[in-house]
């Protein structure tokens, strides 16, 4: 790690105004991606703001079917929180299964969705769930949050505060674990919820996309169709644009998405 | 057996320390005045070194130094060796290029050391190490051992034409080749052995000492073998002499192999000490670790095994590359020969053997012993072949074994070998009673019905333990004896320390070898302790490596108490005017047999020292040193069982049930061998279906550099095993002890991947045999 300047922001408005002054700031939460990057050299900021005693980010609030859950609220506060696991038990057990114990106690949902690893998952919940992206500045839909591989809609400096969501009627949760790292090889996030008075289902793929989470519309008309894990039996997902690497052909992610697919309707009707 | 003797399950006294972190590893050792080193490494495979330009990085913060191989070299440090001479079958000896310890020219691999950089801190010598500006010239790489042979491929050393080390052979090709012509069936496989990084819990790191006072070098380093290092340091490295050079090995997270050799980095602190005139540690990052720790595996090879018309093997024959890396590790050129070659009789009758192994120069890492070092690469040949010929034949794979076991005793090989005892069938019946071997097709229909594809493995494997004795390795090749020694030191008030020259990186010597004395000389266990690891202390010695620590490091005990007993009852005799021939050690007492005549041992070793009245003529003290050379190999045996489910959707294979049925001769402490077995498993498992090193053909990267890309074992991988023991002394020891370290790394790979083609009906699989190619393999034979 090279040696650098280390702020704590007391609140979100500390966090930016501190943010002006390095040459290259960077915000820290959890820290469970940034910290292992810092020691392997790969990243280098001269300034690092730690958000993490910063009290306005924690916390989920659930209020009807509604849920808004704090940038700096960690992994396994969203695995426990009661109220949530009763209107949306599939991100509750999303987050339960999130790396090991230790990197459910420090990393936070802020952090990761703004890190936006191709093969996190609380990405293919947040575009599936169609949430909002709430930030210092702004809101933005998921859909437009996430832009690429590491890559998001935030402006330098722009803080997200908060994830909103409706809960859906149905969700559930599936992914195959890369041997090795054991993030998501390929997860799949399904849910069936109401758009304009009109069922609506959303199906996000994660750890297989070469640009990140996606949709997948093969999936998403045959749940449409008819939401049974059956239904999704003998669906063909096209392998282009999926990733290839020393742990996944595109044809076995391809392969994965329609199996975690059917396992993740399973659970969602369960 | 006592409570505490040969044979309890006592609980490893070492562990209290290790549980609550209050181990002391190298990096926890702090010396007056130590600076940090960090060492600057090639990115590149295979390159030139044109220029190093060292000038920014002096200038940094706390630099204290940054030293190139030019330096090194003009100090007549020397260049790493490799201890073990092996010939080509041309009568040639083996083909060594240099390997300098800090590269001056031409550097060979990702990871290749080309400067050292000290510095008042480590953060401030990486600082440092990356301002030094190396020029390279790239040059083409290769990484295929088999690639690294044809034609037109790059060269890595001049010495070594061809990128050919050796080519090597043994046993009776015309006589091989006879049987194969002529027999009623011959099985024929391609096998790839995958290369496997080592991953000591705790990486490698040295701190060397240069006392200019006394003009005397202390090296503080992880190693299995100090004195081992410090002989090599000094004959060949002209770090010092022997007596001004004191290595110490204290707790060792771990070695599996990977820390018997002597590295770049402790040579290269040892010497920055000097030049310096401060201690210098460094301190391995897990990067450097899967960059520079000696890997291990590594074989591709073609086999033919003959049988006739009654499915007896009557020859065998195998053809490997083995891929030796950038350098010559340490023992290297012992491992795909002497350690691997003269297993493949298996437990087997065989009449005709012939291997052929070629060893190759690549641009990886170098390839050194690894737990069970070509062992396991002759049981994975030899296990894949008998299963696959069970298969091509039609017959049970567990009778076909059955007809070709030796049975008679001594049993002499045509590579070498000669078994002492075993009884190869009591453990194929342990295993397949314990796995319910005949209730497999009814639970492969009960998957079945659940979507799963069950499937069943086995392994009957041999390994030679204690490499040993020394005139026979001598013979062939070895550049050192493999005995060992100890020296037991009975205190005035009779506590003990034993000094054995075997090292502890793991394996509980400080309990077994405590047991060991308890029972002889029937003492507390808390009165004795065990001194390792340091050659200041101990008595010359050989290490810790091919499960020798318990068949030669405590026969050398055994033999030292020999001769404290013998000395104590002498003196008890005399005290108690009794004949010694009477005398019998019991309850913590010398006693007068069919007396009421006794004596507390303290008291006996008191008189030792007191020296007021003991026999005429007859020395002071009660301390004893022996050496051991053992008269043969030990060889342990077993049966491993492997069942499986796989996930055809998924390819994922989870391993339902594992049995080990094995004979170690006799056992010290069950507990401590039943882990030794459990983690030998783990690693089994681990090569089977996770661990595959790679490097990038094109480039030379490591692309598996980190765990984010290479897969080790957790615990949720593994079943809980089902484990026995059976028991044929080994004659050949005062203990009957065969060794237990690496048995289950040897014989579980073959077991499993035998199971997970027997699942999925191909037999092509490689290892490791991850979710991907098993899907693969599934969807090609559904496309058919
Ligand atoms: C061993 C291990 C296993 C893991 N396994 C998984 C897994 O299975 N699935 C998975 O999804 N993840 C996994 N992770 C990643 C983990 O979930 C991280 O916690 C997460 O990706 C980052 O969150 P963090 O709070 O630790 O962020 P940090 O590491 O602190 O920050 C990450 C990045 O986000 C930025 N950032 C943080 N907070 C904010 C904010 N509020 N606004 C704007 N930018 C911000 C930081 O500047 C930094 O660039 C694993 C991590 C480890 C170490």
């Amino acid at each position: 790690m090279y040696s650098l300047n280390y702020h704590r922001a007391s609140s979100v408005a500390d966090a930016v105004k501190l943010a002006k002054k390095g040459d290259d700031v960077k915000y820290l939460a959890g820290g469970m991606t940034l910290i292992p990057a810092m020691k392997t050299r790969l990243s280098a900021p001269s300034d690092l703001i730690d958000l993490g005693h910063i009290g306005e980010l924690k916390g989920i609030k659930v209020s009807g079917k509604n849920v808004t859950i704090g940038a700096g609220t960690t992994h396994a506060e969203v695995a426990a929180n009661e109220k949530l696991k009763a209107v949306c038990p599939a991100v509750s057990d999303l987050a339960a299964h999130i790396g090991d114990p230790a990197v459910r106690h420090k990393g936070t949902i802020g952090g990761s969705i703004a890190n936006n690893d191709p093969a996190a998952d609380y990405p293919a919940a947040l575009l599936a769930l169609d949430a909002t992206v709430v930030t210092n500045k702004r809101e933005i839909a998921a859909a437009k949050f996430f832009t690429g591989l590491f890559e998001t809609a935030l402006k330098d400096g722009e803080i997200v505060t908060a994830v909103r969501f409706t809960a859906p009627a149905k969700a559930g949760y599936e992914k195959f674990r890369n041997p090795a790292s054991r993030y998501a090889m390929t997860g799949v996030f399904v849910a069936k919820g109401k758009a304009n008075g009109k069922d609506d289902v959303r199906v996000a793929v994660t750890g297989a996309g070469e640009n990140g989470v996606f949709r997948s519309k093969e999936i998403e008309a045959a749940l449409s169709k008819k939401f049974d894990a059956a239904a999704v039996e003998g669906v063909k997902v096209p392998s282009k644009n999926l990733m290839s690497d020393i742990h996944a052909s595109a044809d076995y992610r391809a392969a994965l998405v329609v199996v975690m697919a059917k396992r993740a309707t399973a659970k969602a009707n369960s | 057996m006592g409570v505490e003797g040969i044979g309890a399950r006592v609980a490893r006294k070492e562990d209290r320390r290790f549980v609550t972190g209050a181990g002391r590893y190298v990096d926890d050792m702090v010396v007056p005045g130590m600076k940090h080193a960090a060492f600057v490494r090639s990115p590149y495979a295979h390159a030139d070194v044109k220029k190093i330009d060292v000038k920014a990085a002096e200038a940094m913060p706390g630099v204290i130094a940054v030293l190139t191989g030019k330096q090194l070299k003009g100090d007549g440090i020397g260049n790493l060796i490799c201890g073990w001479m092996i010939h080509s079958k041309d009568g040639t000896p083996m083909k060594m290029g240099a390997w300098s310890p800090l590269a001056v020219d031409r550097v060979r691999y990702v990871g290749d050391a080309v400067a050292i950089v000290v510095a008042e801190t480590k953060g401030q010598a990486r600082d440092a190490a990356e301002a030094v500006e190396v020029t390279y010239r790239e040059k083409k790489a290769v990484v295929d051992p088999a690639r690294a042979l044809a034609k037109g491929a790059p060269q890595l050393h001049p010495e070594a034409e061809g990128n050919l080390i050796y080519d090597w052979e043994i046993g009776d090709g015309k006589a091989v080749d006879a049987a194969i012509a002529s027999a009623a069936h011959v099985t024929r496989l391609h096998i790839v052995n995958n290369r496997l990084v080592p991953n000591a819990i705790e990486p490698r790191a040295a701190l060397g000492h240069y006392d200019k006072a006394e003009d005397h070098f202390t090296c503080w380093t992880t190693s299995q073998n100090p004195h081992v290092a410090r002989l090599v340091m000094s004959a060949f490295y002209n770090v010092a002499p022997e007596n001004k050079l004191r290595v110490i090995a204290p707790d060792v997270g771990g070695g599996f192999g990977s820390k018997i050799f002597i590295y770049p980095e402790e040579i290269v602190c040892l010497w920055a000490s000097k030049r310096t005139g401060v201690p210098v540690k460094w301190v391995a990052d897990r990067t450097e670790s899967f960059m520079t720790d000696a890997h291990g595996r590594d074989h591709v090879t073609e086999v033919e095994m003959a049988f006739d018309k009654d499915n007896r093997i009557t020859a065998l024959k195998v053809d490997t590359i083995a891929n030796f890396g950038a350098y010559m590790s340490l023992f290297s050129s012992s491992v795909p020969t002497y350690l691997y070659a003269t297993l493949l009789s298996g437990q087997y009758n065989i009449p005709a053997i012939h291997a052929n192994v070629r060893a190759v120069y690549t641009n990886t890492s170098p390839v050194d012993a690894y737990r069970g070092a070509g062992r396991p690469e002759a049981t994975y040949v030899l296990e894949r072949t008998m299963e696959t010929a069970a298969r091509e034949l039609g017959v049970s794979p567990a009778e076909l074994r059955r007809k070709n076991f030796v049975t008679q005793f001594p049993h002499q090989t045509p590579v070498i070998m000669a078994y002492d005892a075993g009884d190869y069938a009591a453990s194929l019946d342990a295993a397949m009673k314990a796995a319910d071997y005949a209730g497999f097709s009814e639970r492969k229909k009960a998957a079945a019905k659940k979507g799963k594809l069950r499937g069943i493995g086995m392994s009957c494997y041999i390994e030679a333990c204690g490499i040993a004795p020394s005139a026979a390795v001598g013979s062939l090749g070895a550049g050192v004896g493999l005995w060992e020694s100890a020296e037991v030191r009975v205190n005035a008030v009779g506590t003990i320390e034993v000094l054995t020259g075997s090292h502890s990186h793991g394996q509980g010597h400080e309990t077994t070898f405590a047991q060991l004395v308890a029972q002889r000389l029937s003492v507390p266990l808390d009165t004795v302790s065990i001194v390792h690891g340091d050659t200041d202390k101990v008595q010359m010695g050989m290490g810790t490596y091919g499960s020798r620590s318990g068949a030669v490091g405590m026969s050398a005990v055994f033999k030292a108490l020999d001769k404290v007993e013998a000395k104590a009852k002498k003196i008890a005799a005399h005290l108690m005017e009794a004949d010694e021939a009477d005398i019998v050690i019991e309850n913590g007492e010398l006693k007068v047999a069919g007396t009421d005549k006794k004596l507390p041992w303290f008291q006996v070793a008191l008189a030792s020292y007191t020296a007021h009245n003991l026999p005429a003529g007859m020395e002071p003290g009660l301390k004893e040193t022996a050496f051991y050379d053992p008269s043969n190999f030990t060889f342990p045996a077993g049966c491993y069982i492997c069942e499986v489910e796989i996930d055809p959707d998924t390819g994922v294979t989870e391993i339902v049930q594992f049995v080990a049925a094995d004979d170690f001769g006799n056992i010290i402490n069950p507990m401590i061998v039943e882990g030794q077995v459990h983690g030998g498993i783990a690693q089994g498992i681990g090569q089977a279906l996770l661990e595959g090193c790679r490097y990038d053909p094109a480039s030379g990267q490591l692309v598996t550099a980190s765990y984010m890309d290479y897969t080790m074992p957790r615990a949720d991988d593994l079943p809980s095993f089902k484990v026995s023991t059976s028991n044929t002394p080994c004659p050949s020891n005062p203990l009957g002890i065969k060794g237990c370290g690496e048995a289950g790394a040897i014989g579980s790979p073959p077991a499993v991947i035998n199971a997970v083609t027997d699942a999925i009906g191909d037999n092509d699989l490689t290892m490791p045999a991850t979710p991907l190619k098993v899907w693969t393999a599934l969807k090609a034979a559904t496309r058919h």
